[in-house]
């Protein structure tokens, strides 16, 4: 399942940059320039530091421990923590230091991935709907406004039921709605932007739709998309947690982020040590995309260009 | 404009007639049926269940006969829950939910909005910071951790509220915050960053040059236009809230759609999914509709879709 | 510019003060509606937690513990099990059996009457038990088979016997019903007070087809009426004043919250909201437990109920068709620790299939027979692991799939046994949770390789727990099929010898369970609950279904 997730990742990026080839040279000094200007956010350069932190964690950190995610220890249930286990143990004794690396390691893949492709998919497919508005947005709203309208869960149940049950499959079932956020919120920007004067006036001039599209438009529409998707990774984290919820999340035990804070939520009162530290490392995280985001859409506004 | 709602209103039918089809045959794809437990039903009393039900038939003649009641309002009676209507169940589950749901939302507009308002106004300032710091707490706490803990906190420690139950107008305190956080930072970041975007427009700062006043610019520029990657969010937000949550309904004990509709799936309730589909379809499609309608009236610039094709 | 954009910010702040205030004016009401719930709980109002709305009030419909704790409050039957656990008169005042153990006489109490205060008649018990049985009755009773002793009722519920004349239920007058069964049953007797056999008020089932499906049109002869019912919320009852016995009926009221979460409700039974929580109608959390334990010592209860958790294991497919590797999967476990660590409800561990709490023949059948039917041995295991896979010519076992249906404690306890059996025996083990409906699926057909079960008593019987393992019997999952097990088991039931029925079966356990390994047992379950040091007189059967009818606060 990851592998065609990958494809389409792949397919979709290609039609994104591949199409306005005449842009290339602008565009690399477009992200020189937003680079040069995000290196002097400091908060934003924080938070890819701790970003960066975060995901080195996540690999580095179950390898230096002397304990695996899957491990129990039933003498040594919900034990606090100690020079042994450094952020305590669950109630099945296994090591919450791993478990909570190995956690923010599943959570970050899914909601990365989940984000990368409601990206892609939301842009391509809510520009063409903002564009070409008329009759291919009324049929192309109305598409994924059904899509939307579709119980998750059905969609969810039958996934798992059809595909072996793992990271893949979750990714898969986070993306088939997820989407749609994106391509309302690129429509909305686009149907906004587009009789604009300088758009006009690149019409006029007899620039394409793909120009008109990736060279005006959604420059122009990056400050909203850029929030969306920073919030975007959230959201499919939190889908991610309440798939847990509802028991149709990462198979145990493997764990998420989401799915140790909800098996430790009903002990949490009596054992806070296995909520905390997958809560307070889901929040840095957060945080640090959600103030990236906004670092990001600093440096990207193509009014603050000039 | 009378054709202009006509012509969605057909478009509604159509989506819902595609919708209820889609949903029908997934569900129908999935394994089980209304009759399971830990313990297995005889098999002769199993096969009279699926025949008095009408299970027993082919696919495309169950689903014809569904589309047939549907098309005369009946949504059937539940298979799950003896002898009650479908439509009766969803009206008495969604009133818990819609009670909390508007009362959430109401919140979560305007605290969003002045809150996304106050940081673009200072932008980069200590006011914007903590704005956006309380906005992105709001987000990255998941709802199921917010949700205990203000339970354990509010009604379990200090006593304030029941912990749970819909009893009472206090029961609806906690719940409305629960529901409202995620919301209220959403709002808050979209307002703040599309007002910035406004603000930095040329035309504002034409405004600005010719000397309109400072409150003119906010009512009639800033906030017409920058509200509305707000109005898009807001719409679906508005049907998704009204849905009900399962996460808080469950914690907070409130009979709601959100758990119904959970547990329809659970029990493979046929017309109860596809009751309660039909009817979350109609609310979306409702909401999309007025998203629509708010668009034109806050930016006249956009042209009525589905009007100009040919 | 700047001076007018606070203007505009401050009436925004303002608007939003003002619904804050409005939110804090609603928290204040609470507190005193708080205290008069803790006032009202001392008048005899009860207050409990369902984990989900009973999906039935027809007797007929019934099958699920939810819906048997409502319809105790509601109805009563021939007899009631009484606070030893033995029948005690009910609607029927007394009862003659015949000398052969065929035929039941029962004489119905001259003042038991429905609530509307007509009598309850002989004509309500025949009809209602003939809507169970009638292949007419839309829909069809799924617990039509408990019927089954009742002469002819099988027969006549298959369509075979068509005129319900012939079934072995005769109303002689008014106040007295005779019932023949097709073979003397020992614990027939007690079936009578259970909800398949409520009478249901003959003249009101026939006027309204619908008349289960309200409050209002619910006419019941039990100690409660359902008074007050709000989908998906809340459920509450009244004393019903009718009720042959309302003497004896303390509270005034019992409300049910229908609230499907454990944490929730054990938070309400903190905060005094309930004043019963956990088992059969809800659940504490596992993580909850020791804590539950040592905060409310004079609370807890952890009461062995007959009921037992278990592995199927795929009996028709490699590699689990060879009973040395399922002896080194049951052997290699150590179910205490299970039951110590992971389900901490004081579970007993279970080496056999009938869990104690069944009647044997003078004392509990588990106490007669012991379950020694097997060690746990890691080393021996690990033995029979290889030979049994030299026998299946495997020189290394593939990865095994455990499958169960998604709930926390049915995982923590895979998780375990997953991790025991790659300590001790070096197989891994994938364990994979399911959605309800596609677990079942998958375990009826047969698409497992180890699957989660747990089997509930339906009747006080070792029978209850040993037919299903009979070759076609419609709950044998496993498909398991030995003829020596099938003929005791057709011998205890032709018998009416009850040493000889105990012995047959006995036999029989040790054939599933030692000999062929059939399944995995892995503890006996409790119930556990929290109960309120005032509130007294609740009684929990074999089974662990719960009657509050005769509770009352001290």
């Amino acid at each position: 399942m990851s592998a065609s997730g990958n494809n389409n990742n792949k397919n979709a990026t290609t039609d994104v940059v591949g199409e306005p080839i005449a842009l290339q040279q602008e565009s690399i000094s477009l992200w020189q320039d937003a680079w040069i200007r995000l290196k002097g956010n400091k908060v934003a350069m924080f938070s890819l530091g701790t970003l960066i932190v975060i995901i080195l964690a996540s690999i580095v950190g179950p390898m230096i421990s002397a304990f695996n995610y899957y491990s129990n220890d039933l003498m040594n249930t919900n034990k606090a923590p100690s020079s042994v286990h450094w952020f305590g143990t669950d109630n099945l004794g296994r090591d919450m230091w791993v478990r909570t690396w190995m956690g923010a390691r599943i959570s970050l893949i899914v909601g990365l991935a989940a984000a990368a492709i409601d990206l892609i998919i939301g842009i391509i497919y809510g520009g063409i709907m903002g564009y070409f508005g008329g009759r291919v947005d009324t049929i192309m709203n109305k598409f994924s406004e059904i899509l939307y309208s579709i119980p998750y869960l059905l969609v969810v149940i039958l996934l798992l039921v059809v595909f072996e049950p793992g990271l893949g499959t979750i990714i898969v079932a986070l993306t088939v709605t997820g989407w749609i956020t994106m391509s309302w919120i690129v429509r909305g920007e686009i149907m906004q932007l587009k009789s604009r004067d300088f758009v006009l006036a690149a019409r006029s001039m007899g620039a394409s739709a793909g120009r008109q599209l990736f060279k005006h438009l959604l420059p122009n529409a990056l400050g909203p998309i850029i929030v969306t998707v920073t919030l975007s990774v959230p959201s499919a984290i939190f889908s991610e947690a309440f798939l847990s919820f509802l028991g149709l999340g990462v198979q145990a035990p493997v764990a998420s982020l989401g799915s140790m804070i909800n098996d430790a939520l009903t002990g949490w009162n009596l054992y806070p040590w296995r909520m905390w530290f997958p809560a307070a490392l889901i929040c840095l995280t957060m945080l640090a995309f959600n103030l990236l985001g906004d670092g990001l859409r600093d440096a990207l506004d193509p009014k603050l260009r000039k | 404009m009378v054709r202009y709602i006509a012509s969605k209103f057909l478009y509604m039918l159509l989506s819902l007639f595609i919708l209820a089809s889609a949903t029908f045959f997934l569900m129908k794809a999935i394994p089980g049926n209304p009759f399971m437990s830990e313990k297995n039903v005889q098999p002769q009393i199993k096969e009279r269940l699926m025949e008095q039900y009408g299970l027993n038939k082919p696919i495309a003649e169950q689903y014809l006969q569904y589309l047939g009641n549907l098309v005369k309002g009946d949504l059937g009676i539940s298979m799950k829950y003896q002898n009650q209507e479908v439509s009766q169940r969803i009206a008495d589950t969604f009133s818990p939910s819609l009670q909390i749901g508007i009362f959430a939302i109401v919140i979560s507009i305007v605290v969003g909005i002045v809150l996304g308002l106050i940081a673009a106004l200072y932008h980069r300032k200590l006011i914007d910071n903590v704005a956006m710091i309380i906005a992105v707490l709001g987000i990255a706490v998941p709802s199921f951790v917010l949700a205990t803990l203000i339970q354990y906190i509010f009604a379990l420690k200090l006593g304030w509220f029941d912990v749970m139950g819909f009893n009472e107008p206090s029961d609806f305190v906690l719940p409305v915050i629960a529901l409202a956080v995620q919301p209220i930072a959403f709002i808050a970041r979209l307002t703040r960053s599309s007002m910035l975007e406004v603000l930095n427009a040329d035309y504002i700062k034409t405004a600005k040059a010719k000397g309109l006043n400072g409150f003119t610019i906010m009512t009639r520029h800033v906030v017409r236009n920058g509200i509305l990657p707000v109005v898009t969010y807001v719409g679906p937000m508005t049907a998704n809230i009204v849905t009900g949550s399962v996460v808080i309904e469950q914690i907070f004990g409130i009979g709601g759609i959100g758990r119904v509709f959970v547990d329809s799936i659970t029990n493979r309730d046929y017309t109860m999914i596809m009751g309660v589909t039909i009817f979350y379809g109609v609310l979306l499609m409702l909401a999309r509709f007025v998203t629509d309608i708010l668009y034109v009236l806050v930016d006249p610039r956009i042209k009525l879709s589905g009007r100009k094709g040919s | 510019m700047k001076r007018k954009s606070w203007l505009v910010l401050m009436a925004l702040v303002m608007a939003f003060g003002t619904l804050l205030a409005a939110c804090g004016s609603g928290s204040s009401n609470t507190g005193t509606s708080g205290e008069s719930g803790d006032g009202a709980t001392a008048a005899q109002d009860l207050h409990i937690n369902m984990s989900a709305e009973p999906p039935t009030f027809d007797p007929a419909q019934a099958k699920d513990s939810q819906t048997n704790t409502a319809l105790r409050l509601m109805y009563e039957g021939l007899t009631r099990t009484g606070t030893d656990g033995n029948p005690v008169p009910g609607v029927a005042e007394k009862w003659d059996v015949s000398e052969d153990g065929l035929k039941y006489t029962f004489h119905l109490r001259d003042n038991a009457q429905w609530s509307n205060g007509e009598p309850v008649t002989a004509e309500d018990f025949a009809y209602a038990w003939e809507r169970v049985l009638s292949p007419k009755t839309t829909p069809a009773s799924e617990y039509a088979y408990q019927l089954y002793y009742i002469k002819n009722g099988q027969e006549f519920n298959e369509g075979k016997v068509k005129d319900f004349a012939d079934v072995g239920v005769k109303v002689v007058d008014e106040k007295t019903l005779e019932v023949t069964l097709a073979n003397p049953t020992s614990y027939w007797l007690g079936l009578t007070s259970f909800y398949t056999y409520y009478p249901v008020n003959k003249k009101n089932v026939e006027a309204n087809a619908q008349w289960a499906s309200k409050a209002d049109t619910m006419i019941t002869n039990g100690a409660f009426n359902l008074t007050t019912w709000t989908t998906g919320q809340e459920l509450a009852w009244t004393k019903n004043a009718k009720y042959w016995d309302a003497a004896s009926v303390k509270l005034n009221t019992v409300t049910a919250s229908l609230v499907n979460s454990g944490a929730t409700e054990f938070s309400s039974y903190q905060s005094g909201q309930l004043d019963y929580a956990g088992a059969p109608t809800g659940e504490i959390p596992t993580d909850q437990i020791p804590a539950a334990k040592q905060q409310y010592p004079d609370q807890f209860q952890a009461k062995g109920i007959a009921s037992t958790y278990y592995y199927l294991f795929n009996l028709k497919e490699k590699p689990f068709n060879n009973l040395k590797i399922r002896q080194a999967f049951s052997m290699s476990i150590n179910r205490q620790a299970i039951v110590d660590n992971v389900t901490l409800g004081g579970q007993i561990p279970a080496y056999g299939y009938v869990p104690p709490g069944i009647k044997g023949n003078t004392e509990e059948f588990r106490t007669e027979y012991k379950d020694s039917y097997f060690k746990e041995d890691a080393a021996k295991a690990k033995e029979l692991l290889a030979e049994g896979m030299k026998e299946e010519g495997y020189t290394t076992l593939p990865e095994i799939t455990l499958i169960y249906n998604s709930s926390e404690a049915h995982q923590k306890v895979a998780l375990a046994i997953a991790d025991m059996w790659k300590n001790n025996l070096g197989v891994s083990v994938k364990t994979q949770n399911q959605e309800w409906s596609v677990f079942l699926d998958n375990r009826q057909s047969g698409n497992y390789q180890i699957a989660r079960a747990g089997w509930t008593a339906d009747y006080n019987d070792p029978m209850t727990f040993l037919d299903m393992w009979m070759k076609g019997n419609g709950n044998n999952d496993a498909k398991y099929d030995n003829a020596e097990y099938d003929a005791l088991l057709k011998d205890a039931q032709a018998s009416q010898d009850n040493a000889k029925r105990m012995e047959d079966m006995s036999k029989a356990e040790k054939i599933l369970v030692q000999d062929d390994m059939a399944m995995m047992p892995i503890y006996y379950y409790t119930s556990v609950s929290l109960v309120k040091p005032n509130l007294k007189g609740i009684v929990v059967d074999f089974s662990g279904a719960i009657d509050f009818t005769r509770a009352y606060f001290q």
